[in-house]
């Protein structure tokens, strides 16, 4: 969980512009890798309500409902620092948001999948949905939500730990396979 | 200070490590030839490849910029990256899945077996499988290619399994895990698979044949070879008499530097290496090297490859395992009947979760979109790999309004697909929904044309010099002594991966080499 920055008061005070928050959900896989129920990102470029809302436009692009909050806001996370790098991305964002009005987020799914159709050509929109397809399903939150198990090479690869473990079809015959190799 | 000095007019200089050049630099090194190797990328090794898939990708991947036109599925979805291949000591045989099958006899015979066949360029390769076959049992030895020479196959992996049985109830019966050059047990001083997937971001195990760990270091042992990484060539020169005998390239400190040359052979994947020739423009050469024939370029294929994802109601954890442990080979034949030329193989595959949405599925997103990755856990994956048709205009150009951080225009790659590459993946994506439908899959997804990476055919190899930029040994029918050694040197695609074809073509190659410099024809 080290992508999720610690609340920080002092710091935070000093530097952010935002803060986007959050309470694992009880029972939620990340449950298993989160130090603590409660999580925060802090923004230096973007609001609040700017991060709420690029929240919601992300849970819209890639809707997976029992997904926490806490891997959205690392895709907020990503947007807010490549806002801070670049000023153009930062309008683009902004002057999209703006577009989008104020209601956006809490407005229900049908309404804000019409809203988004409707700029699906534009840079904004674009941009948001490459960073959350680059950033959602990257982060350990993603890996333990959608049982991906990520590199084993530092557990000695799948080799003994489930790479033939199907059951649920016939075993292929050893003349289409290959012998295990022994276990070292 | 380089150990072989920039005036030495002794040397062979070699563009590229991959599995050209970097098998091409062992041969001659070993035959006591002098080899400069210059590498664009810079030296990693199984303990510095990441095992984090977004910094693995930029850590191997050639980013500099192209260009892309043309009809092609990529243009419209991968719009800045049209190609996917490394930029490293190693080349592609860094990031490569390791399937090694052979050419079959009838497809280095393409334009006598398809005939006459509109809108393509198709030739007969300038060699026959006899030619070619002693070179594929060497190189098959050299790699460890698994069921080849008594090496065992892969044990069949969960994403296998669902291939496998798919395929049974189609009545196919040539499915197994594959000819790779992944270790089924340790051989030639590496480990063997220990089926961890990440095949792509280099094999920490180095079980997977890659130039960087076997045929560079090899070189590297005989003493005559210097290795120049981050060394990016920007130019071949040439004398008054039409020979090449220098190469400009830039350092890693962006400096220009010249290093003499007897040789050269250009192995920088089938972009690069007609990008260069058609850089080294001079007087002499108006057209660029090698291309009295205007066929520099030319003939770009790059294989019909598209992901097919069948998601089932039970688990398969398709990224456990050899990525591409597995195949079904009857489709490679020659059968007008099914409606296209040419075959294609069905090979498993898989893509790691970060890169799947980005790679491995069309365009989209929301509700649809997102239950697609819901099922991530069940889904099991195939591609297939076919024989695109080559095309005069699908050609690597230089873009001369997008320049490269030296100021040099970048390639443009365009393409066109054929109606016969359009029947042949409908075919195939209906075959794979068939094998994976049989099998109780609740859904097929098609997976859009992925980044191009198996870049061949562009400076290929010819009987007839009008047809093609190289002879039957990949030596430039223009300049005696300059050379093609790598994929773009292939006259078609076939249906074969390409790399152990580069390999064995390698091989051949370095033979004929050293016997012209022994000879001193070169």
């Amino acid at each position: 969980m080290d992508e999720l920055v610690t609340l920080n008061r002092r710091e935070l005070l000093r530097t952010t512009t935002g803060l986007l928050t959050g309470w694992v959900v009880a029972g939620s896989p990340l449950t298993l890798i989160a130090l603590g129920r409660a999580w925060a990102v802090d923004l230096t470029t973007l609001n609040s309500s700017e991060g709420a809302a690029l929240m919601s436009v992300a849970r819209t692009i890639a809707p997976h409902d029992k997904l926490d909050d806490a891997a959205y806001a690392l895709v907020v996370q990503a947007l807010d620092g490549d806002a801070a790098k670049d000023a153009k991305t930062h309008k683009t964002i902004r002057e999209g948001l703006a577009e989008l009005g104020t209601g956006f987020a809490a407005s229900p799914e049908n309404e804000r999948v019409e809203a988004l159709k409707k700029i699906e050509p534009s840079a904004f929109f674009q941009t948001i949905r490459l960073k959350t397809l680059q950033v959602l399903y990257s982060s350990p939150i993603a890996y333990a939500y959608f049982g991906y198990e990520g590199e084993a090479f530092s557990k000695g690869g799948y080799l003994f730990r489930g790479f033939n473990d199907l059951r649920w079809l016939p075993e292929v015959p050893v003349a289409d396979s290959g012998p295990l190799p022994d276990r070292a | 200070m380089p150990r072989i000095e920039f005036q030495d007019e002794s040397a062979v200089v070699i563009i590229g490590s991959g599995a050209g050049g970097g098998t091409l630099a062992h041969e001659l090194t070993t035959r006591g030839i002098k080899v400069v190797v210059l590498e664009a990328g810079k030296r990693q090794s199984t303990a510095s490849f990441s095992q984090v898939p977004g910094a693995a990708f930029l850590q191997l991947t050639w980013l500099d910029a192209r260009t892309q036109s043309g009809d092609w599925g990529v243009a419209k979805n991968f719009p800045t990256l049209p190609v996917w291949h490394c930029k490293t000591v190693g080349g592609t045989t860094v990031h490569w899945t390791a399937a090694t099958p052979r050419f079959e006899p009838w497809e280095l015979r393409a334009r006598s077996t398809y005939g006459r066949i509109a809108g393509t360029s198709l030739i007969d390769w300038p060699i026959s499988f006899d030619d070619l076959k002693p070179y594929y049992l060497l190189a098959e030895r050299r790699l460890g290619v698994t069921r080849r020479n008594g090496v065992p196959g892969l044990p069949a992996s969960n994403n296998f399994k669902v291939m496998y049985a798919g395929a049974k109830k189609l009545g196919y019966k040539r499915v197994h895990t594959g000819h790779m050059a992944i270790n089924s047990r340790p051989y030639d001083g590496r480990a063997s698979c220990i089926q961890q997937g990440f095949c792509v971001q280099g094999c920490k195990m180095g079980a997977k044949w890659s130039t960087l760990y076997t045929e560079i270091p090899r070189a590297e042992a005989t003493g005559n070879l210097d290795l120049r990484i981050e060394c990016t060539a920007t130019r071949i020169e040439h004398g008054a008499n039409g020979r090449v005998n220098a190469v400009v390239y830039r350092d890693a400190e962006g400096r220009v530097q010249r290093q003499k040359a007897r040789v050269v052979c250009v192995a920088g994947n089938g972009i690069e290496t007609p990008r260069l020739l058609l850089l080294s423009e001079s007087s002499k050469f108006p057209q660029g090297l090698a291309n009295s024939s205007g066929q520099v370029g030319r003939n770009y294929c790059h294989q019909i490859i598209g992901f097919v994802w069948g998601i089932f109601d039970k688990p398969v954890s398709s990224w456990r395992g050899a990525t591409l442990a597995g195949v079904v080979e009857d489709e490679v034949r020659d059968d007008p009947s099914r409606g296209f030329a040419g075959g294609y193989r069905m090979e498993l595959c898989t893509l790691d979760l970060p890169t799947f949405p980005l790679v491995g599925l069309p365009y989209g997103w929301g509700r649809d979109f997102a239950s697609i990755l819901e099922n991530y856990r069940n889904m099991a994956g195939m591609l297939i790999n076919g024989e695109d048709m080559p095309r005069a205009d699908n050609r690597i150009t230089l873009n001369n309004d997008v320049k490269d951080a030296y100021g040099l225009p970048v390639a443009n790659v365009h393409v066109d697909e054929h109606p016969n590459d359009q029947a042949m993946r409908k075919h195939a994506q209906t075959q794979m929904s068939r094998m994976y439908e049989a099998v109780g899959a609740k859904r097929v997804v098609l997976g859009p044309v992925p980044p191009a990476t198996h870049n061949t055919c562009s400076a290929r190899m010819s009987a007839d010099p009008r047809e093609g930029v190289a002879n039957a040994w990949g030596q430039t029918h223009d300049i005696k002594n300059l050379f093609i050694s790598d994929g773009s040197a292939l006259p078609t695609a076939g249906s074969a991966n390409p790399t152990l074809t580069i390999v064995a073509l390698a091989l051949r190659q370095a033979e004929y080499v050293s016997r012209q410099m022994k000879a001193q024809s070169i």
